[in-house]
Parts: structure tokens; C-alpha cells; sequence
């Protein structure tokens, strides 16, 4: 039998709405529970919510100056007064100050990110890599205890990539994704969806912190492999749309030959690759900038050693 | 049929279309940057159709507008407003494209139809918006349109109201249409809400070059929802919302809502119901812009509305 991973208990811990100023669940959620925090109160630690981008929240913007779920790099964050101008440069160093500074001692134990897409991904649960242990545990127990949508998981580190994330700032990290929802509009039903992912994943951290035993398990998670742009004309305009038949397919298999994009003259483009793959974030309003209509991802089944605290 | 129950027109000559009014809703911006460059799907025999892009900086940065929303300076105190430095960039394209389009009034030079292309995060399907009931000739060409897209529905929304109509861009042409399509999300381009905008101002173009050719369209009644009441969110007193649109209700656009019918959710899931005393129909329900503007939904009642047969006078 594997042997069992020792972690320390998660004393410290934080969450954050509002990484995106116009994602409403977890703006809404989290200026709730600064007014009122008894649903974060667990027996073993208090989580602290707090906003992101306050100014962009205000604003109701995805951000002010640049994104600030990318400047969590070594580049930011050591950055002095270059990049002084921009507002979520400074958030970035006010954020790795309350709860890092980011691979240091002192760094929070754990950070929740509460996101909205419009693409049609339900309840994504988004992790690193399939290598943090705790995080991996933390999906398996909300798959298993939050049983009224599943709840796919999606692991967004590249080979070799340093973390840029707002949550990298923390010792680990869960984001949650939830969609389909336009920026700027709150729903009732991802509301409740998203309020209890994150009562279920408090009980975890809490059982674990008790001194609980996760047994080892095997999780199927999907992991990222390319981001693929529209077609575009020369000027850099895009030339066609996704596809109807790919639209609002997140997580559904896209086999060679499957119509991904539309034309303007209802001309189908087809996806080229030799293998069966999977695709998410299709269409996300905040990624045509980015110049990603959707990632494609990989389907593996990995299988995690038992956890418990390190007493 | 006796000729009393038919309106004699001039023909219809200019026509535009405005995409990007507001710049974050892009079925109507793509549609308008594709037919500047290849204007073949809009051309009609005798008629000079123009594609326009209202907002062209809110477009730019993928925005609903610059400094105040465009789609309601057209009123006379914005339009005759004096240009100084500070002057919103939307009053002064306002004026710009008056001066283009119009002059609003119903002035001979002004355009003579305008379809203004918008998108909403709304359930609403495909929408017409009127701006008067006394104008035969619009009512015809909802009529048309609704036909042709049947057995898809197409609804048509009518803002005629003393104080909640707002002053539209398209209303300083003779024919003011908006085209509503939903539910799309702010910034992104579904190729199933793009179709359907397409061919509404496909049949609508087509309507008109049929108009132009003399035929005569015969008396027509249709069924539109009238704009009775906004409806703002539950706010706390620092103005905060406190309660969301209930599922219930959500995507439930022209759906009716009853007495005691659920519309709100407050965060202690206390159901917040519709206390009016009539059946009405709710649309932009939980439009993403009209946060801002304290609307959580509008409340419309059905009415029909009859329109005599019209015919172009070709002298
Ligand atoms: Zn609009």
C-alpha cells in the first residue's frame, strides 16, 4: 500500500471574489461575507474573503490597466517602479503582501479564486497541476459531496510555466469556474452553485485539519494542451465564429474532422488534429483579446496517495 | 378593398444600418464591419443601403460606451447642445451622426429607415422595437418580418410611454427599427444569435424593396408588448442589491408573470413575490447593462396593434 503524505494543517486561509471586476458570483458572495461571515466560521480557522480588484469591481471591468490573474509572476511582483503606472501592478503587491509574500514562509496556506465564464463549463474546479496533493484531494471531496452537477476538473499549468495567478500567491490554491454566465450578470442558480462548492470545500479543510484520513483515490481531470485562436483576416479582425455544433460543448469530445469555427458565408472550418480531444473556455467573452477561442485539453485518470495532517 | 384603408408612401430611398451603437454587443458590429467591406447581402434594387458603425471607440475597446450611453442622447437638449472640451464623446458623435442621418424631426433629408443592431443577455429571442403605434408603415414591416421568420417567433416590443421612452439613435430617421437579439453575453459573438439578427434585416430589407416595387401590403394586426413599468433590484440603503432575479423568472423573457409569482431571491432565500394585481410580461430580465440603470427587468402588457394596408405612390 502507498504510504501516506503528511501536509500541515490549513490555519490560513483566504478568498477571493472580484479577481475580475465584472465576474458577479464571486463579487456578490464576497461582499456578503464581509458583511457577514458566520457561513466562512469553521471549528479549526476562519477564512477571510476579500476583493481582488476593487477597482475594477467598481467599475464593473474585467480590469483597470492589465490583468491582474497574470502578474503574480517573478516579473511583477519584483518589478520596483516600472510598472508603477498600472493600477493592478500595485494590487499585485498590495495582495502579495496581506497574503504572501508569493513561495515564502508567511504565505497563506490555502486561497480560493471565484470566477465566472461565459462559456458553458458548469462548475470547473481549477487546479495547478495534478502534483498538488491537497488541492486534488479538496476536488475528489467536493465531486463526492457536492453531487448536484459534476464538477470537472481543469489543470491550466503548462510544462515548465511559472504560476501568475492571484491565488499563486497562497501555499495552494483552489479557483472555482463557473458558467455560463454573461459579465456582469448575476444568476440565481450559479449563485446558489457556487455558494455551496465553497460551504463543502470549508468542511473539507476543516476535517482535515481535524486530523481526518483522505484515502488514496483515482480522479479523472482534464489538462491543458494548446489554446487555439479565431481565423482572422489580415487586419486582425476574425473572419469567423465558433462553430454551432462546438458551441457550448465544454468537456465533450471533439474528434478529427468536427466542425469548429463558422465562416461568414456558413462555411464550416474543420479541426485538424489526429486525435480525439477536449475542449473548454469555448467562446469566452474575456479570451477573444487574448486571442483564444478555446483551449484544448487532454483527458488523463491519475491516481493520488492518502492524505492527512502532520501533527 | 377600398382605397380608404390604404396609406399611400413615397418610396423608401435611404436606409442604414447601425451596428455597435453600443460597443460590447457584437453580432450587430461584425455584421456592420463585414458588410462595409462586401455589401452584397444588404444591396436591394433601388435602394441605398448603408452599414454604420455607430460607436466606433466603444467598439474599439469592447465596451457598452465611452462616457454616457449613446442610445439615449437623442433627444433635443444633447442634440443642440454647444461642443466645448468637455462634452461627452457620445453627445458629440450624437450630433455628428444627427447631421449624417438626420436631422432628427422628420425632416425630408433625414434617412428614411434606420435598423439599429443590438444584443441583450436577456432570454428574449428575436426582438423588434417600435417607437410609436401610429405609424402604419413600421407595423406592416414588423408584420412582414414576423411572417417571414414564422414558426420562429419574433417578438415586438413597443416603448411608446410618457416618460419611459428614451431617445433612441435610430430615432432621427422617419422609420426608427431597433432589433434586439438574446441572450448573448457582452463581448462575445454566438454564430446561432448572429444568424438570427442576419435574417431579420434580411426579410426587413427585402420588405422594403417589395414595398418599392408597388405592391400593396393589405390591413394587418399583430401583437406587440407595451412598456408599462421598470423594476429595479431589492437594495439595501447604501444602494447594494440585495436579492437576485429569481430562477423562476430568469430566461423567462414575455413569459407571463402572475400575482405571487416568485421574482426575487434574497441572499437568505427569502422569495421576494410579484405583488402587482395583473398578469404582465417581464423581458430584459436580468440584462447585464441595466445594472446601472436600476432595472431588473421591464414590465410590458400585451396589446394588438392595427396598421392599414400600405402601398408606395409610384408616380
Ligand atoms: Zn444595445
Amino acid at each position: 500500500m502507498a504510504p501516506i503524505h503528511y501536509l500541515p494543517s490549513l490555519k490560513h486561509v483566504a478568498i477571493c471574489g472580484g479577481t475580475h471586476g465584472n465576474e458577479m458570483s464571486g463579487i456578490f458572495l464576497v461582499k456578503h461575507w464581509l458583511r457577514n461571515p458566520t457561513e466562512l466560521q469553521r471549528d479549526t480557522f476562519h477564512a477571510t474573503p476579500f476583493l481582488g480588484n476593487p477597482r475594477a469591481v467598481d467599475k464593473c471591468v474585467r480590469y483597470i490597466d492589465r490583468d491582474l490573474n497574470r502578474t503574480f509572476s517573478a516579473e511583477f511582483l519584483n518589478s520596483k517602479d516600472s510598472d508603477i503606472e498600472s493600477y493592478e501592478v500595485q494590487r499585485t503587491w498590495e495582495v502579495n503582501q496581506i497574503f504572501g509574500p508569493k513561495g515564502s514562509f508567511q504565505a497563506y496556506d490555502f486561497m480560493f479564486d471565484l470566477h465566472n465564464t461565459t462559456s458553458n463549463m458548469g462548475a470547473c474546479l481549477i487546479v495547478d497541476s495534478e502534483h498538488s496533493l491537497l488541492p486534488m484531494h479538496m476536488c475528489n471531496y467536493i465531486q463526492k459531496h457536492y453531487t448536484k452537477s459534476s464538477c470537472p476538473i481543469f489543470l491550466y499549468q503548462l510544462p515548465g510555466e511559472e504560476t501568475y495567478g492571484i491565488s499563486s500567491v497562497a501555499k495552494a490554491a483552489l479557483a472555482l469556474e463557473l458558467g455560463p454566465q454573461p459579465q456582469g450578470v448575476l444568476r440565481a442558480d450559479l449563485l446558489a452553485q457556487m455558494q455551496s462548492i465553497m460551504a463543502c470545500a470549508l468542511d473539507f479543510t476543516d476535517l482535515f485539519n481535524k486530523g481526518m484520513l483522505f484515502p488514496a483515490f483515482k480522479i479523472e481531470a482534464h489538462k491543458v494542451a494548446q489554446r487555439i485562436d479565431y481565423p482572422r483576416y489580415s487586419d486582425g479582425e476574425i473572419s469567423a465564429v465558433v462553430h454551432p455544433n462546438l458551441q457550448d460543448k465544454d468537456f465533450l469530445p471533439l474528434k478529427p474532422g468536427d466542425p469548429i469555427f463558422q465562416t461568414v458565408n456558413g462555411e464550416p472550418i474543420l479541426y485538424e488534429g489526429n486525435d480525439i480531444t477536449y475542449p473548454a473556455f469555448i467562446n469566452e467573452a474575456a479570451y477573444y483579446e487574448k486571442k483564444v477561442a478555446f483551449v484544448l485539453m487532454e483527458k488523463h485518470t491519475f491516481s493520488l496517495p492518502a492524505l492527512q495532517k502532520k501533527f | 378593398m377600398t382605397s380608404s384603408q390604404v396609406v399611400q408612401e413615397v418610396p423608401m430611398r435611404r436606409i442604414a444600418i447601425f451596428g455597435g451603437t453600443h460597443g460590447n454587443e457584437l453580432s450587430g458590429v461584425f455584421l456592420v464591419k463585414r458588410w462595409q467591406e462586401d455589401g452584397t447581402e444588404i444591396q436591394r434594387p433601388g435602394l441605398e443601403v448603408k452599414p454604420f458603425m455607430a460607436n466606433p471607440r466603444a467598439v474599439e475597446k469592447c465596451c457598452r460606451y465611452i462616457d454616457c450611453d449613446l442610445n439615449r442622447v437623442f433627444d433635443a437638449d444633447h442634440l443642440g447642445m454647444k461642443v466645448t472640451d468637455d462634452t461627452p464623446y457620445e453627445v458629440k458623435r450624437a450630433q455628428e451622426i444627427n447631421c449624417m442621418f438626420g436631422p432628427k424631426g422628420g425632416h425630408k433629408e433625414a434617412y428614411d429607415l434606420i435598423f439599429d443592431l443590438h444584443n441583450t443577455t436577456a432570454n428574449m429571442g428575436s426582438t423588434l422595437i417600435l417607437e410609436t403605434t401610429t405609424n402604419d408603415f413600421t407595423i406592416q414591416l414588423c408584420n412582414y418580418i414576423k411572417d417571414s421568420l414564422a414558426p420562429e417567433t419574433c417578438s415586438v416590443f413597443l416603448i411608446e410611454h410618457p416618460n419611459l421612452k428614451y431617445a433612441t439613435t435610430r430615432s432621427i430617421a422617419k422609420y426608427p427599427v431597433g432589433v434586439e437579439v438574446g441572450p448573448q453575453p457582452q463581448g462575445v459573438l454566438r454564430a446561432d444569435i448572429l444568424d438570427k439578427m442576419r435574417k431579420i434585416v434580411k426579410h426587413g430589407l427585402d420588405f422594403l424593396h417589395i414595398f418599392n416595387t408597388g405592391k400593396e401590403f393589405p390591413p394587418c394586426t399583430i401583437e406587440v408588448y407595451k412598456i408599462t413599468e421598470k423594476v429595479d433590484y431589492p437594495r439595501n440603503k447604501n444602494n447594494e442589491i440585495i436579492a437576485v432575479v429569481h430562477p423562476n423568472l430568469q430566461d423567462q423573457d414575455w413569459q407571463p408573470l402572475s400575482p405571487g409569482d416568485p421574482m426575487f431571491l434574497t441572499f437568505e432565500g427569502k422569495t421576494i413575490p410579484y405583488e402587482g394585481d395583473s398578469v404582465i410580461y417581464p423581458t430584459f430580465v436580468n440584462e447585464a447593462a441595466y445594472y446601472e440603470k436600476n432595472q431588473a427587468f421591464i414590465k410590458t402588457v400585451k396589446q394588438k396593434l392595427s396598421a392599414k394596408g400600405v402601398r408606395a405612390c409610384l408616380s
